[in-house]
C-alpha cells in the first residue's frame, strides 16, 4: 500500500474509533441534544404564542436556527474528546507509531461530523413531530443538509483547534462559550429587523445569519438572496483557517 | 550491531538543560536499564529516541536509522509503552488490540489472530470484552504492553513499566519483559527502582542531571565502589576481641558480638580473613557477607541517596 492509502485507511480507523467514542458516552449525546430540544420546545410552547412577525409559523421559523444550535452543541464534544486525546498518554503512542499524521485529526473531525449529522436527523424528526411543516423538494432538502454539513465541518474543525491549543477541558468549554452564544444574536431566534439597528448591524454581518437564512430558505421557499454565497464562503474560510491552525498546533513538539 | 546509538545527545527547555551530552549503545537483543531520579532525563531521552522530541544537538541512530532524517523509519521499527498507560479508556481490551491492528495495518485474520494471542499471554483473555476504565493498574499495564507488541517492534522502550504497581503486578511484568529479550527483542528501560534494573538489564547507565554518570552491567557497577563487609560473628567477648586485635575492622559490637571488616564480598578476600583467624586460632560461629548493592552504588556516585526515597 501506498502512503496515500495509508493516509485514508488510518483515517477511517480513527474515524471508527472516534464513533465508538459517542456511542460510549450517552450521557454526552443527550447533553449535546439536550439544548435545541429544550430551545425548541419552549420556544414553541412558551414563548411562541407571544412572538409575532416572522411570517411563517414560529416553529418554522426558529426549527432551522435550532439545527445551527444542534451542530454546534456537537462542536463541544468534539473538542472535549480532542483534548483528552492530548492529555493522556494515547496521543503519544499514535505520534510513534508509523501512521498518517494527519488520521488523529481526521478521525475526530470525520467522527464529529458524523455525530452531528446524526443528532440533526433527531431534531429535524422531533420538530416534524411538534409541527414543523417545510415545503422544500427533495433536491432542497439535500441542499440543506450539505449547507450544514459544510457548516458543521467549519466550526467542528474550528473546535478541534481549540481542543488542541487550550491546555485543560474546561478552558476548551469556556473557548467555545462565544460560538454558543452567537446563534442568539443572529437571525436564528427572531429576524434581525426586530433588534436595535447596531446589533441588527452585527447579526447580519455575523457567519451565523446567512447561514440560517440559506438553510431557511431551502427549507422554507423564504427568500434567501446571496445569503447562500456568503455562508458556503463563511464556511470555507473557516474551515480552511482553523484546519492550518488545528495542524500547526498538533504538530508542535511537547516540549513541555 | 547496536539497535540504538547515540552520540552527544542534548536537549535544553528554555534555560533548563535536560539532557548535556548522552551517548549510548545498546547491542540487539538486550535490555538497557536507565536508571535516574525523577527530573534526571530518562524520559526526555526516550521521547527523543520515540521520535516525540528533536533533539537540541548530537546524534541518533535506532534500528539502523538516522532519527532525525528517517522518523517513519524509525517509527516502523520500535513500539513505546510509557509512565502513564497509552490506552483507550473508553473502549475495551479487544476494541484497543482492533485498534492498533489497524493501525499497524495487518489484515483482519493476522490481526485477529495476533490480538487472541497476545490477550492469553498477558492474561487479559476474561477482561477482554471490558471497558479499560475498569481495569486495575496492572491490566492497563500489560494492556499497553500488549498493544505496543501487537505491531512486532524490534525495539521496545519501556519508560517506568512498573512505577506504581503492586509487588506482584511487577513480578508479572519482569516475566513479560525477560520474555520479550528471549524472543529477541531489544529493550531500553527507564526505572528509578533499583532493583528493577538489577533483576532485568543487561547494561545499566546511571543518569544524573542529564548526564550518565556511570555505565556497566550491575556487577560491574557494584565492583567500583567500596562498602561491601564481612560481619563476624562470635561465642564471647574474649573471642571478639582477639579478633579485633588481629583483623583491620572498621566496626565492632560488644552487645550482639560482632566484627565487621571491609570485603569486596569475593571468595579471595573471605578466605584470607578466615586465614588469619585460623592462624590466631580464633573460633567463629558465624559470617555473613554483604556485597554493595545499587544503592550503594547510586549513593556513592551521586551523593545524594537512593532515588525511589522521597527527593523529587
Amino acid at each position: 500500500m501506498n502512503s496515500f492509502s495509508h493516509a485514508v485507511r488510518d483515517s477511517f480507523t480513527m474515524t471508527g474509533r472516534t464513533l465508538r467514542h459517542i456511542l460510549r458516552n450517552p450521557p454526552a449525546i443527550l447533553g449535546a441534544l439536550g439544548t435545541p430540544v429544550f430551545i425548541l420546545l419552549m420556544m414553541v410552547y412558551v414563548f411562541g404564542g407571544a412572538i409575532q412577525g416572522t411570517g411563517t409559523s414560529y416553529i418554522n421559523y426558529i426549527v432551522p436556527g435550532m439545527l445551527l444550535l444542534t451542530v454546534i452543541q456537537g462542536t463541544g464534544m468534539v473538542a472535549v474528546r480532542l483534548n483528552t486525546d492530548m492529555t493522556r498518554g494515547i496521543i503519544a503512542r499514535f505520534r510513534t507509531m508509523s501512521i498518517a499524521r494527519a488520521a488523529v485529526l481526521n478521525g475526530h473531525v470525520a467522527g464529529g461530523v458524523i455525530g452531528i449529522m446524526a443528532s440533526l436527523g433527531i431534531v429535524i424528526g422531533l420538530a416534524l413531530l411538534l409541527g414543523f411543516r417545510p415545503t422544500a423538494t427533495t433536491l432542497e432538502w439535500l441542499a440543506a443538509g450539505g449547507m450544514l454539513m459544510l457548516f458543521a465541518i467549519a466550526v467542528t474543525m474550528l473546535a478541534a483547534a481549540l481542543g488542541l491549543v487550550i491546555k485543560t477541558a474546561d478552558g476548551v468549554s469556556s473557548a467555545l462559550f462565544p460560538l454558543y452564544i452567537l446563534p442568539y444574536f443572529s437571525s436564528a431566534l427572531v429576524p434581525t429587523e426586530t433588534m436595535p439597528w447596531a446589533m441588527a448591524w452585527f447579526a447580519r454581518n455575523q457567519p451565523f445569519t446567512p447561514i440560517v437564512e440559506t438553510v431557511r430558505g431551502l427549507l422554507l421557499g423564504t427568500p434567501i438572496g446571496n445569503s447562500a454565497p456568503v455562508a458556503v464562503a463563511w464556511c470555507v474560510g473557516i474551515t480552511l483557517v482553523s484546519f492550518l491552525w488545528a495542524r500547526t498546533a498538533y504538530n508542535r513538539d511537547p516540549s513541555r | 550491531m547496536a539497535m540504538i546509538e547515540t552520540r552527544g545527545l542534548r536537549k535544553a527547555f528554555g534555560a533548563h538543560v535536560v539532557l548535556d551530552g548522552i551517548d549510548l549503545s545498546v547491542p540487539e537483543g538486550t535490555i538497557f536499564a536507565l536508571l535516574g531520579p525523577n527530573g534526571a532525563g530518562k524520559t526526555t531521552i526516550v521521547h527523543i529516541l520515540s521520535t516525540l522530541l528533536r533533539p537540541d544537538g548530537g546524534e541518533a541512530r535506532v534500528a539502523g536509522h538516522d532519527l532525525l532524517r528517517e522518523p517513519a523509519a524509525v517509527r516502523a521499527a520500535i513500539g513505546v509503552t510509557g509512565q502513564f498507560s497509552a490506552v483507550d479508556e473508553l473502549l475495551t481490551g479487544d476494541e484497543n488490540l482492533w485498534l492498533m491492528a489497524n493501525l499497524y495495518h495487518l489484515d483482519r485474520r493476522e490481526g485477529r489472530r495476533r490480538s487472541a494471542d497476545l490477550l492469553e499471554r498477558f492474561d487479559l483473555l476474561d477482561a477482554a470484552k471490558k471497558p479499560v476504565s475498569t481495569y486495575s493498574g496492572g491490566m492497563r499495564r500489560r494492556l499497553d504492553l500488549a498493544m505496543t507488541l501487537l505491531g512486532t517492534p524490534r525495539i521496545v522502550f519501556l519508560d517506568e513499566p512498573t512505577t506504581g504497581l503492586d509487588p506482584r503486578s511487577r513480578r508479572t511484568m519482569w516475566q513479560l519483559i525477560r520474555a520479550l529479550v528471549a524472543g529477541g527483542i531489544t529493550i531500553l528501560l527507564t526505572t528509578q527502582y533499583l532493583e528493577e534494573a538489577d533483576e532485568l538489564a543487561d547494561r545499566i547507565a546511571l543518569l544524573d542531571g542529564g548526564r550518565l554518570i556511570a555505565e556497566g552491567t550491575a556487577d560491574e557497577l557494584k565492583r567500583r565502589i567500596p562498602g561491601g563487609h564481612i560481619t563476624l560473628q562470635f561465642a564471647d567477648l574474649h573471642a571478639l576481641d582477639l579478633a579485633a586485635r588481629t583483623l583491620p575492622a572498621t566496626a565492632r559490637d560488644d552487645d550482639a558480638l560482632t566484627l565487621t571488616v571491609p570485603s569486596d564480598g569475593g571468595v579471595q578476600s573471605l578466605r584470607a580473613v578466615l586465614d588469619q583467624l585460623d592462624h590466631a586460632m580464633i573460633r567463629v560461629d558465624g559470617l555473613s557477607v554483604h556485597t554493595p548493592d545499587l544503592d550503594d552504588v547510586f549513593f556513592a556516585l551521586t551523593g545524594h541517596a537512593d532515588t525511589s526515597k522521597g527527593h523529587a
